[in-house]
C-alpha cells in the first residue's frame, strides 16, 4: 500500500477505535475514501482488528454500497423503484446502458462511469430519477439521458 | 413581523433546482441591501413534490409552486416589497382555471389532515430553535417531569398507536414488554431504513423535522428504561443522515440528550448508524444485526426483539413516523388521538401518492379515508385521458387493488383483507398502460435482487417465480404456470424465515386474484392487453398519417426506421428492439407511430432486441 493510502487507512481505523458494531461504518468510510475496498486494505484490517478476512469479505460483498472492484469516476444510479418503474424507468435504464455500452453493475472501460440500478431513492414524486454522484436529475425523459451523461464526460 | 421566505430544500425540490432558487434569493436580497429586512429559510419537505420548487412567502403564507431561479427578482419586487401576487406561480386548478393563494386553498392540501408534516415548511431542520418555537420538546418535558414511565406507556397504549412501518403492531405493548423484560442495558432504535420502493415519508420527516422523531425517541427511552439509542438511516438518504446527525448535536448542546436531561436525572444518548445498501436490513432483526456490525440478514424470532434484540438485549425498534406521533400523543392526549381514524387504526397516516396521478407527493390523511378520495380529491385524478387500473400499496410486500375497491377506507385491516397491506404507506397509482403481470414480475425481480438468501423458500421460491413470470411476459407462458405460482406462493408464505419472504408472494397472488384475465391473455393468446410487455408488442408507422418529419428515423438507436421517397417512415421489424422511442418522439398532433399486441400474429423480436436486464431467450 502507498504511504498516502496507509495514512488514510490509519485515520479511519483510529476514528472507530473499538466502538461497538463499527465494522460496517468503517468499511463505508473506506469505500468513500478509496472509491472501492482494496484487497490489501482488507488484509491489513483483518490483522489489526483480529477479524478474519472471510468475515470482512462477507460484509463487503453483501452490501450494495461496498465494492471489491474499483468503480468509475462518476457513479450513475438509475432508480428502479416502483414509482419510477411505472413512469418508464426501464426504458431509461436500457437507454443509459446502450449509450454507455455497459450493462448495469459494470464500469466503462475508460473508468469514467459505473452504472447501477438502485431500488428506490425516495424521490418518487419526480420519477424517473437518475443520480450522478450527488446530483439528482428528476423527470428524466428518454431524450434527456444523453444531455445528462454529457455533463460528466 | 418581517417577511420570511420559506423554500423547500427536501431532496425532491433540490433535484428540481431548489439550491439555485435559494442562492438567487440570497443574491437578490443582497443586491437590494435587504439582508436585515427579509429572512430566507431553507425548510423541510411539505409534500407537494410534483410542483417543486415550493416557496412560501410569510407572513401571509402565499404559496408559490414550480419556482425557477429567474422568478426570484419578481417575487422579491412584487410580493415582498409591493404586496402583490405573481399570478403565474400560484396553483391553478386544471379544470376551473381558478387560482389558489394559500396552502389551505390548494386542493392537494385542503383535503388532508396534517399533524406530522404540517410544520416541515416552517422549520429549518438544522435549527432546533425553530422546532422549539413551535412547541417542540414540550411533550418531552411533560413526560419527564409529570409522568412516570408506566404512565407514558399507558398513554401510548390508550391511544392505540400502531407501528407505521408496515406491521401495525401496537406500539404501547411493544414498549411495555421491553420495559418488563429482564436484562440491561436496553436499547431504543429508530428504523429509517425506508426501502419500500415508492415510499418516502420517513425521508421527509427525518430530513425535514428530525427533532420530532428524536423527541419521540427520547420519550420512548424514558418509558422503557433505556439509556442508549440508535437512528438507523439508509445510505441512499444522505440528506437524512446529515439532518439526523445535526439534530443530535444540537439536542446535546441544549441538554436534551446526554446526562441529566432537563435536570430530571434521566441519562440518554443516541448515535446515527448509516445503512450500507440492503433492502432486507429494514427488517427488525436484520437491522439489529447490522447495528452489531454484522451482515444485515434476519434471524429467527423465537423470542421477540422487545426481549432479545440488539446484542441480545431488550430493544424497542419503531419506524420514524411512529416516533413522530409520540410527542403529539403525549401533549394532546390519547383521547385526542383516538378521535381520529377508524375502529382499529387511529390517528393520521402519511402516504406517498405517486405513479400515474396528477398531484404526486406526500399526503397526510386520517386513517379510513377512501382510496377514491385520496386519488381524486387530493391527487387530482389521472393524467391524460387514461383509465385508472388500480393502486399498488404496501411496496413489494403488498398487492394491487383494482378499481372496484376504490371506496375502501384505507387502514391496516381493510388493506390486508383485500390481499394487500398498508406497508409503510406507498400508494402507487397505475393506469391502463401498466401491465399487471409485468408489475408482479417487477416486484419478484426486485425481491430476488434483495433476498438475503439465508432461507431456502424465499431464495429459491423467488427465483422460480421469476423464471415463470419472465416466461409469461415474453410470450412463453404455459397453462399450468398459474397453478405452479400459487403452489410456490403458499410454500413461501408458510416457510420463509422473515416477513420479506412471507409477504413477497402478495404482488403475485393479488394480481392473479384480480387480473387473471391479463395473465390468460399473455399465456393463451400471447398478447399484452396493456401494450407494455416488450416481447409482445410491435411498433409500426401508419403511412397515411405520417407527415415525413423524420423524427423517428433520427432518434431510432437501431437505425431500424427508413423513409421512402416522400420521407414516410417504415420500421424494419427484424431490426426493431421495441424500445419505443419512435412512439415517444412522434409528435402528439400526428401520432403516426402505433403500438400493438397481436398475439400469435406478432412479428418475432429480433435477437438484437435483447438489451439490458435479464436476457430473454428468443428461441425456444
Amino acid at each position: 500500500m502507498r504511504d498516502a493510502d496507509q495514512k488514510k487507512l490509519d485515520e479511519i481505523l483510529n476514528k472507530y477505535n473499538g466502538a461497538e458494531g463499527f465494522l460496517i461504518q468503517l468499511l463505508l468510510d473506506l469505500q468513500s475514501e478509496f472509491n472501492w475496498i482494496p484487497r490489501e486494505a482488507v488484509s491489513e484490517l483483518s490483522e489489526r482488528l483480529k477479524i478474519p478476512c472471510s468475515q470482512i469479505f462477507r460484509i463487503a460483498s453483501f452490501y450494495k454500497a461496498m465494492s471489491l472492484n474499483p468503480i468509475g469516476k462518476h457513479k450513475i444510479s438509475v432508480c428502479m423503484g416502483t414509482a419510477c418503474q411505472v413512469r418508464g424507468a426501464q426504458k431509461i435504464l436500457d437507454l443509459t446502458e446502450s449509450k454507455l455500452k455497459v450493462k448495469q453493475g459494470e464500469t466503462t472501460p475508460d473508468m469514467n462511469f459505473t452504472l447501477k440500478r438502485v431500488n428506490c431513492l425516495g424521490c418518487c414524486a419526480i420519477g424517473p430519477v437518475i443520480v450522478v454522484d450527488d446530483d439528482y436529475h428528476g423527470r428524466v425523459a428518454s431524450e434527456k439521458v444523453d444531455k445528462i451523461l454529457r455533463q460528466y464526460d | 413581523m418581517k417577511p420570511l421566505v420559506a423554500i423547500c430544500a427536501g431532496t425532491g425540490c433540490i433535484s428540481l433546482g431548489a439550491r439555485l432558487v435559494v442562492s438567487s434569493f440570497q443574491k437578490e436580497v443582497n443586491i437590494r441591501g435587504l439582508e436585515n429586512e427579509i429572512e430566507i429559510k431553507e425548510t423541510g419537505c411539505p409534500g407537494f413534490c410534483e410542483k417543486g420548487t415550493l416557496v412560501v412567502v410569510y407572513p401571509k403564507g402565499i404559496y408559490y409552486l414550480g419556482v425557477q431561479p429567474d422568478d426570484v427578482p419578481e417575487i422579491v419586487e412584487e410580493t415582498i416589497l409591493k404586496g402583490r401576487l405573481v399570478d403565474r406561480l400560484l396553483y391553478t386548478d386544471p379544470k376551473t382555471g381558478e387560482k389558489a393563494t394559500l396552502e389551505s386553498d390548494i386542493p392537494f392540501y385542503k383535503h388532508q389532515m396534517r399533524h406530522l408534516i404540517k410544520d416541515n415548511i416552517k422549520i429549518n431542520p438544522k435549527n432546533i430553535e425553530d422546532y422549539i418555537a413551535l412547541g417542540g420538546y414540550r411533550a418531552l418535558a411533560r413526560a419527564l417531569s409529570e409522568m412516570t414511565p408506566e404512565e407514558v406507556i399507558g398513554e401510548i397504549k390508550k391511544a392505540n398507536l400502531r407501528g407505521r412501518g408496515g406491521g401495525g403492531f401496537p406500539t404501547g405493548r411493544k414498549w411495555e414488554s421491553t420495559r418488563l423484560a429482564p436484562g440491561q442495558p436496553k436499547y431504543v432504535i429508530v428504523n429509517c431504513d425506508e426501502g419500500d420502493p415508492g415510499a418516502f415519508m420517513d425521508r421527509a420527516l427525518m430530513e425535514g423535522n428530525p427533532h420530532s422523531v428524536l423527541e419521540g425517541l427520547i420519550i420512548a427511552a424514558y418509558a422503557v428504561g433505556s439509556h442508549r439509542g440508535f437512528i438507523y438511516v439508509r445510505m441512499e438518504y444522505p440528506l437524512a443522515v446529515e439532518s439526523a446527525k445535526f439534530a443530535l448535536q444540537q439536542a446535546r448542546e441544549k441538554g436534551l440528550l446526554g446526562k441529566d436531561i432537563l435536570g430530571t436525572g434521566f441519562d440518554f444518548d443516541v448515535s446515527v448508524h448509516k445503512g450500507a445498501g440492503a433492502f432486507v436490513s429494514g427488517e427488525s432483526t436484520a437491522l439489529m444485526n447490522a447495528l452489531e456490525g454484522k451482515v444485515g440478514e434476519p434471524r429467527p424470532k423465537y423470542v421477540h426483539t422487545s426481549e432479545c434484540g440488539v446484542w441480545n438485549r431488550p430493544s424497542v425498534l419503531n419506524n420514524v413516523e411512529t416516533f413522530a406521533n409520540v410527542p403529539l400523543i403525549i401533549s394532546r392526549g390519547a383521547h385526542w388521538f383516538n378521535s381520529i381514524g377508524t375502529e382499529g387504526s387511529k390517528g393520521t397516516k402519511i402516504f406517498s401518492l405517486v405513479g400515474k396521478v396528477n398531484n404526486t407527493g406526500l399526503v397526510e390523511v386520517p386513517m379510513g379515508m377512501t382510496l377514491a378520495d385520496i386519488i381524486y380529491k387530493i391527487g387530482g385524478g389521472i393524467p391524460g385521458d387514461k383509465k385508472l387500473k388500480g393502486v399498488q400499496t404496501g411496496g413489494p410486500s403488498g398487492g394491487i387493488i383494482p378499481t372496484q375497491y376504490l371506496e375502501t377506507p384505507v387502514d391496516f385491516d381493510e388493506l390486508t383483507r383485500l390481499g394487500s397491506m398498508m406497508g409503510s404507506g406507498s400508494i402507487i397509482v397505475i393506469d391502463e398502460d401498466t401491465c399487471a403481470v409485468d408489475l408482479a414480475r417487477y416486484f419478484v425481480d426486485f425481491l430476488c435482487d434483495e433476498s438475503c438468501g439465508k432461507c431456502l423458500p424465499c431464495r429459491e421460491g423467488l427465483k422460480r417465480m421469476r423464471e415463470i413470470l419472465d416466461g409469461i411476459v415474453s410470450g412463453k407462458g404455459r397453462e399450468e404456470d398459474l397453478e405452479i405460482l400459487q403452489d410456490i406462493a403458499s410454500l413461501m408464505k408458510t416457510a420463509s424465515l422473515c416477513a420479506l419472504g412471507r409477504t413477497a408472494v402478495n404482488p403475485v397472488l393479488s394480481t392473479i386474484r384480480y387480473f387473471r384475465d391479463e395473465y390468460e391473455a399473455h399465456i393463451v393468446e400471447k398478447r399484452c392487453p396493456s401494450l407494455s410487455c416488450k416481447a409482445l408488442v410491435s411498433y409500426f408507422v401508419e403511412p397515411e398519417i405520417c407527415i415525413g418529419c423524420n423524427l423517428c428515423q433520427k432518434n431510432c438507436p437501431q437505425g431500424a426506421i427508413t423513409g421512402d421517397k416522400d420521407g414516410i417512415s417504415f420500421i424494419d421489424q427484424s431490426k426493431c428492439t421495441r424500445c419505443g422511442i419512435c412512439f415517444e418522439v412522434c409528435p402528439t398532433k400526428v401520432r403516426a407511430v402505433k403500438k400493438e399486441s397481436r398475439g400469435f400474429l406478432q412479428p418475432e423480436l429480433s435477437a438484437r432486441g435483447v438489451t439490458g436486464g435479464d436476457e430473454v431467450d428468443i428461441e425456444d
